[in-house]
Formats: C-alpha cells, sequence, structure tokens
C-alpha cells in the first residue's frame, strides 16, 4: 500500500531524513517511532505532500509520488491526524462545518447522513454537531479530527503522534477508537510516536528512527522479547521503562 | 522527619461569569525532606496547587488555607517583602519547558549570576565559579561553552538542565518540579531525574514533583498525592501505587498501554460523579 525507498527531504540545505525505506502492507498497521528532532514527523508529512520528497521514490496505491503535488484521489484516500487537537481545527467553524468542508470539495452525495454516521462512529453524539472546537475537551477534539479524516472514506491514515497531547486515560479511549476503526474498515495505517508503548499497542511492525536516518525495523514480537539488534534501539527500550531503580555506584 | 511544609484547607478561586469557580478545593498535606509526587490528569488542580506554594496564583484567581507554613513561617497574606526573601533562596521552581521559562536574551551565565546576586554578598568571580560549579553538577559536560551560550542554542535537555542548576544555585530547602522532563525525550528524561535526585539526596532538600505520568512518578518519588477535580482522592507510598485503592488511581494505572501485556481494547476510565465531591 505505501512503499518508501531511500527517502530524502531537505529544507534548504538541512537534510531531515537521510534515506529511509518501509514497506506498508494493505490493513497493516506500520509504526515509526524516534525522538525529537528524527525525522519522523517529516517522513509522513513528505508522504502528504506537507515537505518536500527530494531523493528516492514514495509509491502510494499504485501511484508514484512527486515532490509536493498530489491527485484529487490521493487527497481523498490519504488522510491525517495531527498531534494537537488544540492547533488542528479551525476556531471559528462548528464541527458541522468541518465535517462538511471536505465533503463538499470532493462532491460528495448524502453529506447530512454521512455526518451523523461519522460521528456516531466515533463516539460523539449528534448533540456535538454544531459546537465549536473551544466547547470541547481535548478528547472530543480529537474524535473530530479523526471523523474529519474519515469522512471521506480514506483507504490509509497518516497518524503523527495523535495522543501525546491528550491524558493517559482519553489517549486510552483515543486509541481503542483507532484499533475498532481499523479493524472494521480494513484501514492501513502509518503512525508516528516518541511512545514506544503506544507504538507497540498499536502497530504490527515499526521502524525505529534516529538523525534522519533509519536505525532498523523490527515487529511487535521482537520488542516484547526485547529483540533489538541496534544500541540505539536497546537505549530506547531501557529508557521506556521508566526511572530505573536506585543503581549503588 | 522534619516538617518543611504545612498545607491545610488550601483552596484557590478564580472568579467567572458563573460566580466563583474552585480550581482547587481543601487540600491537605505535610512534606519533609523527601521527594512527594503530585499526580493527576490536566485540570486537576495540581499545577495551581504547585504555584499558589510560591505565591504565584495568577490574579484574578484567590488561594485561601488554614494553614501554610514554610519552614515555621506563616505564608498567608505574606507581602511581596516577605516572599521575594523566599523565592528562587529558599522554594524555587522548575517549570515544564525551557524554552518558554529562561529569559531568550540573556546568556545563561548571566542568568544564573543573577539567581545568585538575590543571596548576596558575592564578588562576580566568586558568583561565576559558582555558576561554573554548578552546571558540572547539572552533568554539563562543557560548563563554559553553555555559561556563554543563550537558551536558543541549547537542546531541550540541556536547557532544562541549565534551569535547574539556576534553581539550585541559591541551594534552596524545597523545590517544586512542575512536569520538569514533559518537554524531553525519554534518554534525556532519564539524566535530568537522575540529577534532580542527587541532588534532593545530597543536599537534603524537600521536592514537590508534578506530573501526570503514574508510572514515573511511582518509580522516582517517595509519597504520591493523587488529585481528582481540585481535591486529593488518595494519598499513599509511591511503592504501594500498584495496590492503590481509590478507582481513580487504579484507573489510571491500568490504562496506559505497556510493552508486555496485550490489552485489547485498553481499560478506560469510568469517572463517577462521586470522585468530585
Amino acid at each position: 500500500m505505501i512503499e518508501v525507498e531511500d527517502l530524502e527531504v531537505a529544507f534548504g540545505r538541512v537534510k531531515a531524513v537521510r534515506g529511509v525505506s518501509l514497506r506498508v502492507a494493505e490493513g497493516e498497521s506500520f509504526g515509526v517511532v524516534g525522538e525529537s528532532g528524527s525525522g519522523k514527523s517529516t517522513v509522513l508529512r513528505a508522504i502528504c505532500g506537507l515537505a518536500p520528497i527530494s531523493g528516492g521514490r514514495v509509491r502510494v496505491a499504485g501511484e508514484e509520488l512527486r515532490k509536493t503535488a498530489r491527485s484529487a484521489e490521493f487527497h481523498r484516500s490519504v488522510q491525517m491526524v495531527f498531534q494537537d487537537p488544540y492547533g488542528s481545527l479551525h476556531p471559528r467553524h462548528t464541527v458541522d462545518r468541518v465535517l462538511s468542508e471536505p465533503l463538499a470539495i470532493h462532491r460528495f452525495d448524502d453529506r447530512e447522513g454521512r455526518i451523523r454516521r461519522v460521528l456516531e462512529a466515533v463516539g460523539l453524539g449528534p448533540s456535538f454537531r454544531f459546537r465549536y472546537p473551544h466547547q470541547l475537551s481535548g478528547g472530543q477534539r480529537q474524535r473530530v479530527a479523526i471523523a474529519r479524516a474519515l469522512i471521506l472514506e480514506p483507504k490509509i491514515l497518516l497518524l503523527d503522534e495523535p495522543t501525546s497531547a491528550l491524558d493517559a486515560s482519553i489517549q486510552a479511549e483515543v486509541l481503542n477508537l483507532l484499533d475498532d476503526l481499523r479493524a472494521r474498515r480494513g484501514l492501513t495505517y502509518l503512525m508516528v510516536s516518541h511512545d514506544l508503548a503506544v507504538v507497540a499497542h498499536m502497530c504490527d511492525r515499526l521502524l525505529v528512527m534516529s538523525q534522519g536516518l533509519e536505525v532498523e525495523t523490527l515487529t511487535r514480537d521482537a520488542l516484547r522479547r526485547r529483540d533489538a539488534t541496534q544500541d540505539y534501539t536497546r537505549r530506547l527500550l531501557a529508557a521506556s521503562e521508566g526511572y530505573p531503580a536506585q543503581e549503588t555506584p | 522527619m522534619t516538617e518543611l511544609l504545612k498545607v491545610e484547607d488550601l483552596r484557590i478561586t478564580f472568579p467567572t461569569r458563573q460566580g466563583p469557580r474552585e480550581a482547587v478545593r481543601g487540600v491537605s498535606f505535610t512534606l519533609g525532606r523527601e521527594r512527594l509526587g503530585v499526580v493527576g490528569e490536566s485540570g486537576s488542580g495540581k499545577s495551581q496547587t504547585g504555584r499558589a506554594l510560591m505565591g504565584l496564583t495568577p490574579p484574578p484567581g484567590v488561594a485561601t488555607a488554614k494553614t501554610l507554613s514554610f519552614d515555621g513561617q506563616d505564608l498567608r497574606g505574606a507581602g511581596k517583602r516577605q516572599w521575594r526573601a523566599l523565592r528562587g533562596r529558599r522554594i524555587a521552581m522548575v517549570m515544564q519547558d525551557p524554552k518558554y521559562s529562561l529569559n531568550p536574551v540573556m546568556t545563561v551565565g548571566r542568568q544564573i549570576s543573577e539567581a545568585l546576586g538575590r543571596v548576596g554578598g558575592l564578588s562576580r568571580r566568586e558568583k561565576r565559579a559558582k555558576a561554573l560549579a554548578m552546571l558540572e553538577a547539572v552533568m554539563i559536560r562543557d560548563p563554559e561553552r553553555v555559561y556563554d551560550s543563550y537558551p536558543h542554542e541549547l537542546s531541550g535537555g540541556m536547557g532544562q538542565r541549565a534551569m535547574i542548576a539556576m534553581m539550585l544555585v541559591p541551594d534552596p530547602d524545597l523545590l517544586i518540579a512542575d512536569e520538569p522532563t514533559s518537554a524531553l525525550d525519554v534518554t534525556v528524561r532519564i539524566e535530568v531525574l537522575r540529577i534532580m535526585d542527587r541532588l534532593v539526596s545530597e543536599r537534603g532538600m524537600g521536592l514537590i514533583f508534578i506530573s501526570h505520568d503514574l508510572k514515573l512518578v511511582s518509580q522516582f518519588c517517595d509519597r504520591v498525592l493523587v488529585m481528582y477535580a481540585g481535591r486529593v482522592v488518595e494519598e499513599l507510598a509511591a511503592a504501594d501505587l500498584a495496590s492503590a485503592k481509590h478507582p481513580y488511581t487504579q484507573g489510571l494505572m491500568r490504562c496506559t498501554p505497556d510493552l508486555d501485556h496485550d490489552l485489547r481494547p485498553l481499560p478506560t476510565l469510568r469517572r463517577d460523579a462521586e470522585w468530585a465531591k
């Protein structure tokens, strides 16, 4: 579904991504993990055209992608959910408007019914339809962002840290929702996160990135067995265990 | 254990159009020379509690308490002068994000020297030596370079260490750390925690560690207050968190995904209106 080969992304002289390859099969959930500055979000942004592809090849659903231009079909079938539900919704648009705009752009029929059904699918009742973002909590906003992505019936969701701005209990709800939607609709996920535990929960396979380079690709089971071949991955694994009990010097 | 801080029935009220709203509703605790964790979700009042201990409740909010004493001093209704004598010198605070809480147009060294200036009686050279020693104590490998750097020239982890250095250089008795590591990468996070841990145990400081990360707090602190809707719903030893009694604490412990266990769907928190009462 998604094939990335030796992807490079350069901003001026700075190379944010320096040769990254990954393949995601249809219906699979694939994760990209790394620390800040590792280029993990840039990979996602390059795929959907928010960052320029300056080297390598990217194919999504058979379509070869150039620099930043994407076809109308791409914009329908690939949707992105961003990290910050406070920044990614227009503050003066109601939920209804947020959801009807993509429908109008892509000339969908039965807008009324689609909005009703998508709100139900993300666990928001019809009472939320005419609210503004400031009348919603963080978790509810992220549900609206997911609804906006889903309303065009995409095949692929690009998830950029979808829960890291949320409280732990809300994170659990959103992760469950994403898991459930993928199972019911056969979606393909490419998810970026700094949190190994979240990625291990959501993804079958994952790529570890550091400083714009790929470190290694692991399956969930290998991760659980702590079966990492690279030092960096081992350090990341150790760090995500939390604060180690006092060592005696 | 000597009692450093005593808080009884702390309330913080903000006026709203619908009348006064209490963000913190009767929080009581005492702190010795130990690491106390304060956990809760956003809006639980944990940060407001921390700020009130510094007299930094943002207006028009008002903090009241039956007792608020620090090392025997009554802080209720303390004037500007009394607060100035305490803040920075005896009570220090580390904030979440060094990008926003360091002065962007002043070098790190000058900011640390300024913190020392309040202590008084030091020459410029002594201040510089002390600042450099402190930067070294927070594991900055090249203190001279960091001393002359501006905050934007430092990485997040480096900036946070510089801030901790600045807060600790006057040798305070109490350190309030409000999500000090949440903006940092996991590998850097542990180094910063280790530094704070060492400084607390070596200097016998009291530490209030405010965080939303229950797992981290259970590993790092001695005792934990769990806050919900402006109240402390449970107080327990950090080691006992796994056997917490309150359903809110239990729910928070369970709802984060865990590398080793595949729980699907993740248990979610069923909020009970009773908890807020």
